[in-house]
């Protein structure tokens, strides 16, 4: 299979817990012309981690470096999964039965297919696509996120 | 190279002897011709002919900046205006400013003393120097500025200010050599990064002359390679003349200061008792060939040590360190003294920690709290929360392991921290007492 196809571009941006930052990177992405498909913020009492699923990851990159903010590009997965009742704990059944390690998630619905979004980073994302893949998990590509 | 080869290279025993020499005619200069001093040498007892050697110096007062401020602003010179060519003075923060004046001797010793320096660091007549101190009170742009020209090198007095433009000016005209502060020098290598100009191939920089701040070993790294070039320390004050008191031959060792134009001592800044040799302490210079302001044992407030052994480029004068600090810039936080350049030291040895830093002192109840903002990249920053902490851990406890003090390290945004065109604030005391 293409273990590529399956690593989902995400970008992460260091920001101190200011007034209007947040708003920063969110307008120099709009100006780019990027679209925001998922995002988290992770946060401390001094500073924070946005983390954003795009459809223009590259743009918005350079958008972000360009404002001069901290960025980081890495790679996450996606994982579809029914929006219903045991859902998601189907799915963490099966992570954690095949022994990954999870470094952090967060979660989007898109309400065009009534499907939720799992993001997932792993510390080894190549062997988990190699083993979500053959459990016959539903992984997305980064197709998906431009469609949307 | 040598500027003054003949001076450069006097033995030990000649050096003392000429220092004597011009103690002993300087205080019977001073004793005619200034108010201040002849009331102080009679209080004291102190005549020419009882200096017998350098020990004797010992008993003379130290000279202080209150007495600059006290005898504001042309008290202290011994000559009158109609000889005075040059007037500086220093930004006192608090209360006046120290003044200073020159007379044309001086100007001339002074330019030579520079120009010693800039040759000691390999300035030579070819060289496109391009100085980017503020001209005017400030001692520093007009002191390189002559020296520099008497060397023979084509100087751009660019003064401080528009580091776009002054980016631009370097690169037209190919300059060799830059003259600003240390924490400027960063500030231009960052902006030309920034501005997408390659330092090694658009601009032709080969030396730094820096100084009027106090820098690390650690900062020099890192403006060596943001500008690539050679970054040399020089030393001086206003009170006793300017730059050109002490600076860096090609060694980097150490700071050869003029001893046949200044004597200097290292004192407990506490006692006033001068330390052993080649501990620290608080320097003490007397410039001896100076004809309108010839002062005594002025208390610099540096904290540096001095060293005598031979350098490697043959020069005899002694060395003294970076100093590490002012004795009004220790700070004390929770009843330990640590000085703003130990901190540098701690944050600039950890791989990627950007050179823009600012301590914060508050008061948490009574007690010191002491945090320090440092500017995040994109090597400090980890996707992962957990990695995030455990570098941020890590920093702290080298703070701690070399201050012995808690001091937490906050990351902040980049270009969050001020930039300065001249000497960078460093340290923002919250504390009332
Ligand atoms: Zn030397």
């Amino acid at each position: 299979m293409d273990i590529e196809k399956y690593k989902i571009p995400q970008i992460s941006v260091f920001i101190e817990n200011k007034k209007g930052r947040f708003y920063n990177t969110t307008n120099a992405m709009r100006e780019a012309g990027v679209n925001i498909r998922a995002m988290s913020l992770a946060d401390t009492m001094d500073f924070g981690i946005l983390r954003f699923v795009v459809d223009k990851p590259k743009e918005a990159y350079d958008a972000l470096i360009e404002s001069d903010f901290i960025v980081k590009k890495n790679d996450i997965m996606a994982i579809a999964i029914d929006d219903e009742c045991g859902g998601l704990s189907k799915l963490l059944k099966v992570v954690s039965d095949l022994d990954l390690n999870v470094e952090y998630m967060y979660t989007f619905v898109n309400s065009l297919d009534k499907r939720a979004v799992m993001l997932f980073k792993f510390e080894d994302i190549d062997s988990a696509i190699q083993k979500l893949s053959d459990s016959n998990i539903n992984l997305l590509d980064q197709e998906y996120f431009n469609r949307i | 190279m040598f500027w003054n080869s003949r001076e450069e290279e006097m033995t030990r025993d000649d050096i003392e002897k000429l220092q004597l020499e011009l103690l002993v005619r300087n205080i019977d200069y001073a004793y005619e011709n200034i108010p201040f001093y002849r009331d102080r040498f009679d209080e004291k007892g102190i005549k020419a002919k009882d200096i017998k050697s350098l020990k004797d110096l010992q008993n003379i007062p130290f000279t202080t900046k209150d007495d600059f401020r006290n005898n504001y602003p042309f008290g202290l010179f011994a000559t009158d205006m109609k000889k005075i060519v040059r007037i500086h003075a220093s930004s006192g923060t608090t209360g006046k400013p120290t003044v200073v004046g020159y007379t044309k001797k001086d100007l001339e010793t002074w330019s030579n003393l520079v120009a010693r320096i800039a040759v000691a660091a390999g300035v030579t007549d070819n060289d496109i120097v391009h100085i980017a101190f503020g001209y005017g009170l400030f001692t520093g742009g007009f002191g390189l500025h002559y020296g520099l020209e008497k060397v023979g090198a084509s100087v751009v007095p660019a003064s401080s200010g528009n580091t776009k433009r002054q980016i631009m000016l370097m690169q037209d005209y190919g300059a060799t050599v830059l003259v600003c502060t240390p924490s400027y020098a960063l500030h231009i290598g960052e902006t030309a990064q920034k501005l997408g100009i390659d330092v090694h191939k658009d601009l032709k920089l080969k030396i730094g002359l820096l100084g009027a701040e106090p820098w690390s070993n650690q900062m020099r790294k890192k403006i060596e390679e943001r500008l690539g070039l050679k970054a040399y320390d020089n030393y001086g004050l206003s009170e006793v003349m300017g730059p050109g008191v002490a600076g860096e031959c090609e060694a980097q060792d150490g700071m050869h200061i003029a001893e046949d134009n200044f004597i200097v001592e290292i004192i407990n800044p506490e006692t006033g008792i001068p330390v052993e040799d080649g501990e620290y302490g608080e320097l003490v210079v007397t410039p001896l060939t100076k004809e309108a302001l010839p002062i005594f044992r002025y208390r610099t407030r540096d904290i540096t040590r001095i060293k005598k052994d031979r350098c490697l480029c043959g020069r005899t004068f002694a060395r003294m360190d970076k100093p590490i600090g002012r004795t009004d810039d220790m700070l004390i936080i929770r009843g330990v003294n640590v000085f703003p350049s130990q901190i540098e030291e701690v944050l600039f040895s950890i791989e990627g920690i950007s050179p823009h830093y600012q301590i914060i002192l508050e008061r948490d109840g009574a007690l010191d709290k002491a945090t320090i903002l440092v500017e995040a990249n994109a090597n400090l920053f980890f996707d992962e929360m957990k990695k995030q902490r455990q570098f941020m851990d890590r920093i702290n406890a080298e703070l701690k392991s070399a201050l012995g003090i808690e001091i937490t390290a906050k990351l902040v945004e980049p270009y969050s921290i001020e930039r300065s065109e001249g000497k960078a604030k460093r340290i923002i005391d919250k504390r009332k007492f």
